[in-house]
This record gives C-alpha cells, sequence and structure tokens, in this order.
C-alpha cells in the first residue's frame, strides 16, 4: 500500500529533479559560450573598437555638425538627442548577434557544438548575453563622451539609470530577432548587409534625432508604431522629465513581446537546422 | 560483438534537386576502424554528420552504439567525437581553452575538464602551444586539436572527417599514429578520407562510396585481391603508342586502363600472364619503353569502380 502511494510522488520528484538539473545546465552551458563569446571579442579588439567608436561618432556628428541646425523647442539638442543615439546604438549592436552567430556558422564551431551533449538553447543565448555585454560597455562609453559634449540628463541619474535599462532590454530582445537571420546565413557580411536595412529603417523613422511631427503623415504613421519610436519616447519621458509610466510600459510591452516571439522563432530555427 | 558500434541503413538525403545520399548503408563492429573512402561529393560528410546527429535523414535509420541518431540524438552525443573539415575549433582562444571550454559542454566538471584537455594536449603534442592563440597555430596544429576536442570525453566512437586533407606529410603521419593508438585502445572510429593510402594504412575495412552509395566494401586486402592480384604498367613514351597498345589490348580481350602514355592491365592470375600481354601487343603497337608488374594498390580499386562497368 505505502509503495503505491509513494511511487508517483517519487516520480514526480524525480522528474522535477531532471527539470532542475536540465534547467543548471543550460544555464551553465550558456555561460560557458557567453564567456567564450567575450573572450572572442575581446581578442578581436579591432569590431570592438569600431562597435565603440561608430555611436560615438554619431553623438559628435549630431551634436555639432546637425545639433545647430535642428531645434527642438523646450529643450536642449544633446538632452534630446542622446535617447535617440542610445536606441540607435543598441540597434545597430544587435547586427553583431547576426555577424558573429554566422562566423560560427561559417568557421564550423556550430557544428561541432551540434554534436556536443549541451543544451541546444546555449548557443544562441550564450551569444545573445554576451553582445548584451557589449552593449554595456558602449553605453557606458557614449554616457561619458554625452556628459562631454554637453549632455546633463537633466531629470537625474535615477531617471538615466531607468532609460539606460529599457534601452539594454530593447537591444536583448531585437539581438534575439537578429539571431534567426545569423543562423540562416553562413556569410558574415551577407548577414550584415541584410541586417542593417531594417535597423536603418526602424530608427530614422523613429522620434531618434527629430520630432514625429516633421514627419509627413504617411511615415508617421509608421514611424510612431514601431519599438524603436517606443523605446525613444520612454527614455525621453524619463531623461527629461515628464508623465513617464505610459511610455515605460510600451516600451517594456514591445521588448517583451519581441523577445518571446524572436527567442522563440530563433531556437525554431536552430532546431532545424540540418533537416 | 553483437551489436555494431555503428549501423546505417538505406540513408537518403538530397539537398535541393542534388541526392547526396542515395540508400547508403555501412556498419562498423565495435573497436574497428572503418574508412569510408570517396571522392568529394561522394557523400562522405553527409554521411558523417547525419551520423554525429548535425543532420537530419531524409529516410533510412542509423544507430551509434545502439542508439537511433535522429530519435535518441542526445544520448548519441555523450558517445561520439566529430573531428575533421568541417568542424572547428575557435581561432581567438588558446588551445587550452578551446578544449575547457569543450570539456565544459561534454557536461564534464571545471577540474575534470582541466586535467583531461592538459593530458589530451600532452598526448598530442600540444603542450608547448598550449597557452597561445589558434589563429597562430599552424594546420597541422589545429588539426590535432581539432582531434583532441573530439576525444575529450573519451568518446566511444569517433568520427574523422578528411582528418588530414591539406596537412603536410609529417602531420599526416603523426596524425595517423594517433589514431592507431586510439583504435588501440579500444575506439570505434570511423574515418573518411579521399587518400586510399591513408584508409590502407588506418582501416580494418574499407567502404568505398560513390554517388551517395557504398559501391563495395571489405579489408583492404580483400578489395585489392577482388580487382586482380597484379597490375601491369606499361610505359609507351608517347600517347599515340598507347592508344594503339589501348586498341590491341582490347582486341585481345583485356581491360586496359589508359592514363597519358600509360597503360595499366588488371591480371587476375599472377605475372605470367605478361607474356600473353605482351603477345597481344606484337606487331599492333610499338614496344613498351618501360614493363612494370606492381600489387594493385586500392587506387586502382577505386578508379575501376567510379568509373564504372570495369570492375572484374
Amino acid at each position: 500500500m505505502t509503495t503505491i502511494a509513494i511511487a508517483p510522488r517519487q516520480a514526480a520528484a524525480s522528474r522535477v529533479r531532471a527539470a532542475f538539473s536540465a534547467l543548471a545546465g543550460a544555464l551553465s552551458d550558456t555561460a560557458d559560450v557567453a564567456w567564450r563569446n567575450l573572450l572572442t571579442q575581446l581578442r578581436t579588439p579591432q569590431a570592438l573598437v569600431f562597435a565603440t567608436i561608430q555611436p560615438v561618432i554619431f553623438v559628435l556628428l549630431f551634436r555639432y555638425a546637425f545639433g545647430g541646425a535642428i531645434r527642438v523647442p523646450g529643450t536642449n539638442y544633446v538632452d534630446f538627442l542622446m535617447p535617440g543615439i542610445f536606441a540607435q546604438t543598441v540597434a545597430f549592436g544587435a547586427v553583431g548577434t547576426a555577424v558573429g552567430l554566422s562566423g560560427d556558422l561559417r568557421t564550423g564551431i556550430l557544428v561541432r557544438f551540434r554534436t556536443l551533449p549541451m543544451a541546444r538553447i546555449a548557443v544562441l543565448g550564450g551569444r545573445t548575453v554576451a553582445d548584451l555585454a557589449r552593449n554595456l560597455l558602449v553605453i557606458v562609453v557614449m554616457t561619458g563622451v554625452g556628459f562631454a559634449a554637453g549632455f546633463r540628463s537633466p531629470h537625474g541619474a535615477g531617471g538615466l539609470l531607468a532609460a539606460l535599462g529599457l534601452v539594454v532590454a530593447f537591444g536583448y530582445a531585437i539581438s534575439w530577432g537578429f539571431a534567426s537571420l545569423g543562423l540562416r546565413v553562413s556569410d558574415p557580411e551577407a548577414a550584415q548587409a541584410a541586417a542593417v536595412p531594417v535597423v536603418f529603417l526602424l530608427v530614422f523613422t523613429s522620434a531618434a534625432f527629430v520630432p514625429a511631427t516633421a514627419m509627413p503623415g504617411w511615415l508617421q504613421a509608421f514611424g510612431t508604431h514601431q519599438p524603436v519610436d517606443a523605446l525613444v519616447n520612454a527614455e525621453r519621458a524619463l531623461i527629461l522629465g515628464g508623465p513617464a509610466a505610459h511610455d515605460v510600459l510600451i516600451s517594456l510591452a514591445w521588448s517583451g513581446g519581441l523577445l518571446v516571439v524572436f527567442a522563440l522563432l530563433a531556437a525554431r530555427t536552430y532546431a532545424r537546422m540540418g533537416r | 560483438m553483437s551489436e555494431p558500434a555503428v549501423e546505417a541503413r538505406g540513408l537518403r538525403k538530397a539537398f535541393g534537386k542534388v541526392q547526396a545520399l542515395d540508400g547508403l548503408s555501412l556498419a562498423v563492429p565495435a573497436g574497428s576502424v572503418l574508412g569510408l573512402l570517396g571522392p568529394n561529393g561522394s557523400g562522405k560528410t553527409t554521411t558523417v554528420s547525419i551520423l554525429t546527429t548535425s543532420l537530419r535523414p531524409d529516410a533510412g535509420r542509423a544507430t551509434v552504439g545502439g542508439l537511433d541518431v535522429v530519435t535518441e540524438a542526445a544520448r548519441v552525443r555523450r558517445v561520439i567525437g566529430l573531428a575533421g573539415q568541417f568542424a572547428a575549433v575557435d581561432p581567438n582562444l588558446t588551445g587550452q581553452e578551446n578544449l575547457r571550454l569543450i570539456g565544459r559542454l561534454s557536461r564534464m566538471g571545471r577540474g575534470q575538464a582541466r586535467v583531461r584537455a592538459d593530458e589530451l594536449l600532452d598526448g598530442l603534442g600540444l603542450n608547448a602551444a598550449a597557452g597561445r592563440l589558434v589563429r597562430g597555430y599552424s594546420g597541422g596544429m589545429r588539426r590535432r586539436l581539432d582531434v583532441a576536442a573530439a576525444l575529450l570525453h573519451r568518446p566511444a566512437v569517433l568520427f574523422l572527417d578528411e582528418p588530414t586533407t591539406g596537412l603536410d606529410p609529417e602531420s599526416r603521419f603523426a596524425l595517423w599514429d594517433s589514431v592507431r593508438d586510439l583504435a588501440r585502445s579500444g575506439t570505434t572510429v570511423l574515418l573518411t578520407t579521399q587518400y586510399l593510402e591513408e584508409a590502407d594504412a588506418l582501416a580494418d575495412r574499407v567502404a568505398i562510396i560513390s554517388a551517395g552509395r557504398v559501391a563495395s566494401t571489405g579489408t583492404p586486402a580483400e578489395l585489392k585481391a577482388r580487382f586482380g592480384t597484379v597490375v601491369f604498367q606499361l610505359d609507351f613514351g608517347r600517347q599515340q603508342a598507347a592508344q594503339a597498345a589501348h586498341t590491341a589490348l582490347v582486341g585481345a580481350g583485356y581491360r586496359p586502363r589508359r592514363d597519358g602514355a600509360d597503360i595499366q592491365v588488371r591480371s587476375a592470375t599472377g605475372s605470367g600472364e605478361l607474356a600473353g600481354v605482351l603477345r597481344a601487343l606484337d606487331g599492333r603497337a610499338p614496344d613498351p619503353v618501360s614493363v612494370a608488374v606492381r600489387e594493385p594498390t586500392l587506387d586502382d580499386v577505386f578508379l575501376s569502380l567510379t568509373r564504372g562497368g570495369e570492375a572484374a
């Protein structure tokens, strides 16, 4: 009698244990792959330097070359600009996810990973986590350059940090989007060429650099209903001050929704490789 | 030896319109070395990819260590190692870091992975380069590291996909020694190669693969025996003369193969047949510049199979 009562409980317990051990394994694999990707990036410093220089140049370019011609009522242009540049930077940074994965596809490392008893999701998780870390580094450098160029984050440090949190979350979500692309193209240049136009479209139709009201109506309709625009608006509310809750929620909803959709898509692409 | 370590039955795989595998079947007894021999595009890598779970067959079944490579892929991955032309190591990590990473991802503990990595670096003569970035390695060193990565979790079945393609002779022989050591220690090895010499040197059995299926299989000695016991190699100096000789030999019922000014004739009966060959040429073609009698190589076997129709 007792055995009958206990057996199912034991079975359930061992299933739970198995699930936990699978999860622990997946996390450990993800950490190992992320570590490998970070080391790889540190050892190809050219890539890292260019990833940092480009946003810095954008800050300086928009601040000094275009800034004089763009008037945004009620604020300093550089304070208006920085949220846009942050969004642009992580959007372009996500292209790196596609480039990195397609590079791994080309060199054959992915073939090796696919024959190891590791958690499959770790290949994608490790890549996106490493790209997240790179985004953090670039953002820190940019913030420094921004402050040197007159950025003052009028609403204080709390607002700035919250805004950067949204930026990083968005960057992580779209990293997964570009992961699927990288897995489909075994040529890093092609992956980059495919990814960049998408980013351009999203960034330059958003309010990243100029207020959306300056665009024709049909473009506004697209530009104001997409994730980069939502992110920039939320950032500005947090950095410049003003009612932020609504914009922040919209941006979080975009990032969360995109993350779920893109992660499922990328996982499916990875699982279907070799069919 | 109840169950082969690797078994494939009727594997088919198409990439678009190209039928890469067209009903390939093979078996590798546990503890033996099978050489899968074939030219580029014959389906060697596709076969290895399916057996190592990174590619799904369209049809057919394969098992490794008794486990189905499709439905039990996760368990198959625990018993296999893969090295070769398309399984890479990371150029931006050191040799040691590469092996430790693979060890960790093979679910070894940190300490265990470190010990095993050092052991293999030592065993494959990479000790001095262990701390250097792989992008500075020579081709031979890279290949040895690749093999080390495949051996990390002590796989029962090792797949080597053209392990010596593009290597200089010295590196090739060093790698051959490693493979022999492994085979001696009981590891089952499936090795693909384009080099007949390599299959001859390493494999207990050879499967010759052509157009996505196994065309012939046997021990290297059996294959050679099946395709004649001796080969007469006649050098005519000029292509024209060789052409005339070819015609004369065909007329006499032989199956010669011409290669430039060279003619090769296989014989099942032995060197005594040379007299007959020369008699067939008498008056119909110039005398050969030189005549050699040699044992058939796997090259002879291979060419006769892949050119079709010529098999004795």
